[in-house]
């Protein structure tokens, strides 16, 4: 009983980094940009989350500076995507290739500095339920905050009318353009709070998951949530389960080992990787599916009055 | 104010001028960005881009590492012309060293002129095996291949590092990941006498010959370049994107997994786990700022070389930290794709109108 809470424990905490990258790519895909730059928009976070507790002693401007950090760089990628119509491809990759080289001059000066990171607090009452109030309820704040952006996520695009605009923009810029929407004004709300969750979620690594700066440290989780977002088909539910599930494949590795499975750690290393790929396959069984559930606009940019 | 407005045609000029003009830009931003850390710029800027290249040493540096660029690139020229989006170059490099080593390092010390052809070749096969997945679950499967040309460099580098743990550890070799060293039958031979230059370069440049003729004179270039314009017209005239995919990520694996077959066989002589500073990254960047032409790569492949060179010169000449390469390789790609949007448009100067008065209609021939 005891393992199982403590791989449920673990499974959480390496899910909640790709819950909050995942669910801000959703958005931002849902207005029909798409923006391979998450994972140098997490390693900026991560570095301007670290530096910033680690000069302040305080977590939360950790996570304001990791926030607004992702969101500056987001803003990058939207004046080149969005305003001038760039090709949203180059420009995401432009994005991560840029952000890992700034993160990693950035943080250069701050390998091996280590700090307090965020701490387990129990939920009084269900933390004492048998197996899962361990494991769910006894987590660090950024797991029950990732919880709250979920359910924010999933109320707004369904109930809102700021939702029903987003999808409108996504689904089909120049009617919603004709209808008097501000296409650009609401893609770049959607980039926006894109880029501040993947800031987040790099903060989440290097203050929470483990804390402290190495160069890469996210090992391509934002390109792991670029892939749970189509395997979610675009719904936040089924990204919630994606994201534990992928959390569950990310972490099998040091489960395998303490159940005394003898195999070289490079090659468990890479299953995280080939789950990715193998998710991807299982989509391609309904292709129809698929289509029918991507924002019709995706990766296309759009100019008013062209 | 200001407004965006799209030309008429796509100007020309701006298209060869836009990288030069993001390579002024990078260079302004290092400046700042140096001045703003309390360095000397201009010295920086000396040791980053002129000091590298001033001996014949140090232009021999720069061949050896153009080679790997431009290999990596003149494949990744082949897929993007056709709009697949190929990210996977640094894995085929990996996998083609590893399997170009793995061939070297059981042939051990035999000599005799095929052992250097067939350790290149398992290369070539290596980065073409690893590709054929990709163009595998493209074409049968459905799945995005930025995605799994992604996932499989990570998995391309775990496989690195369990052939240096394990397989082809040198036993001797005090407990280092890293392979025995090659015998001499299975080393590049030298460019020029002294250097480190291998004829790398050689297959480099004549990588970038084969795009130019495969673009400007064969069939099947054009329906690349069709099919990577107006995938619906490509399907239209019967051009085949499944075979043309396959194509595509066939010769992008082969000249990547070359690349590292050379790399490995070339100035390193073993397999170790840093055999790619990220050559199959910014091989990305090269494409871009040298405008997927042949020309243009080779010199865009020269001056990214200088970026990796002038990163470590800055390292131990000013004590910065390496990274800097990686920054200013970004923000050249973040320039360039900048300065492209004004090839497609034009910014014009339009005076507020006094209340009460109308837009004017455009004369006609500018809304296009």
């Amino acid at each position: 009983m005891d393992l199982l809470t403590n791989i449920l424990a673990a499974t959480m905490v390496a899910g909640t980094p790709l819950l909050l990258v995942a669910l801000g790519e959703l958005i931002c895909e849902r207005s029909g940009v798409l923006n391979l730059g998450q994972e140098g928009m997490m390693l900026m976070g991560a570095v301007a989350g670290f530096i910033a507790t680690l000069s302040t002693g305080s977590l939360a401007a950790g996570v304001v500076v990791a926030m607004l950090t992702g969101l500056a760089m987001s803003m990058l990628f939207a004046v080149m995507a969005v305003t001038l119509s760039a090709n949203q491809y180059a420009a995401g990759l432009a994005l991560t290739i840029f952000g890992t080289g700034l993160s990693a001059f950035v943080g250069a000066g701050f390998v091996g500095q280590s700090i307090e990171g965020f701490e387990k607090i129990a939920i009084p009452l269900l933390s004492d339920l048998p197996v899962l109030g361990r494991a769910l309820f006894t987590q660090d704040l950024l797991v029950y905050f990732s919880w709250l952006v979920f359910a924010g996520v999933a109320l707004f695009l369904r109930f809102s009318r700021g939702g029903l605009v987003l999808r409108a923009v996504g689904e089909s810029p120049g009617a919603a353009n004709a209808n008097g929407l501000r296409v650009l004004t609401v893609r770049y709300l959607a980039v926006a709070f894109g880029g501040a969750m993947a800031g987040l979620a790099g903060a989440y690594l290097s203050l929470a998951y483990t804390p402290m700066w190495t160069e890469n440290m996210t090992s391509g989780r934002g390109w792991i949530a670029l892939a749970l977002v189509v395997f979610a088909s675009w719904r936040p539910g089924r990204l919630l389960l994606g994201a534990y599930l992928f959390g569950a494949a990310s972490i099998l590795h040091l489960v395998l080992q303490g159940l005394g499975w003898r195999s070289p750690t490079e090659l468990l290393a890479m299953l995280p990787y080939v789950v990715t790929i193998l998710m991807l396959i299982l989509l391609s069984f309904d292709p129809v599916r698929t289509r029918l559930n991507t924002p019709l606009s995706l990766g296309q940019p759009y100019r008013p009055g062209h | 104010m200001l407004q965006l407005e799209r030309r008429p045609e796509a100007s020309t000029t701006l298209r060869w001028l836009s990288p030069l003009l993001a390579l002024a830009l990078t260079v302004a931003t290092g400046f700042l960005l140096f001045l703003g850390m309390g360095k000397d710029p201009i010295q920086a800027l000396t040791f980053f881009f002129i000091t590298p290249i001033s001996d014949l040493t140090g232009l021999a540096e720069l061949g050896l590492k153009t080679a790997p660029l431009l290999l990596c690139a003149a494949g990744l020229t082949v897929c993007f012309r056709a709009r697949i989006w190929n990210i996977g170059a640094e894995g085929h490099f990996l996998i083609g060293a590893v399997a170009a080593s793995a061939v070297a390092v059981s042939v051990g010390e035999a000599g005799g002129f095929l052992v250097l052809p067939a350790v290149l070749l398992a290369g070539i096969a290596g980065g073409m095996a690893w590709a054929a997945i990709a163009a595998f679950l493209k074409t049968h499967l459905n799945c995005n291949e930025i995605l799994t040309t992604i996932m499989l460099n990570y998995i391309a580098l775990n496989l690195l590092l369990y052939a240096v743990h394990g397989p082809l550890k040198d036993p001797y070799g005090f407990g280092f990941p890293q392979s025995v060293m090659f015998a001499d039958a299975a080393l590049l031979p030298a460019l020029i006498n002294g250097t480190r230059l291998h004829i790398g370069l050689a297959f480099g440049l004549l990588a970038a010959v084969a795009v130019w003729v495969l673009f400007a004179r064969s069939f099947i270039g054009y329906q690349l370049n069709v099919v990577g314009e107006d995938h619906r017209a490509a399907a239209f005239a019967g051009f085949s994107a499944r075979r043309l995919t396959w194509f595509a990520l066939l010769v992008g694996g082969a000249t990547a997994g070359l690349a590292g077959a050379a790399e490995v066989t070339g100035p390193i002589g073993q397999l170790v786990p840093q055999v790619s500073p990220g050559y199959g990254y910014t091989a990305i960047i090269v494409v871009f700022l040298g405008r997927m032409h042949a020309l243009g790569i080779i010199a865009a492949s020269a001056l990214l070389a200088l970026t990796f060179i002038g990163g470590e010169m800055l390292q131990i000449a000013m004590n910065m930290p390496k990274a800097v390469t990686a920054m200013f390789q970004g923000m050249l790609l973040f320039y360039l794709l900048t300065c492209d949007a004004f090839i497609h448009y034009r910014i014009r100067f339009r005076r507020p109108l006094p209340a009460g008065l109308s837009q004017p209609a455009a004369p006609a021939g500018q809304e296009l």
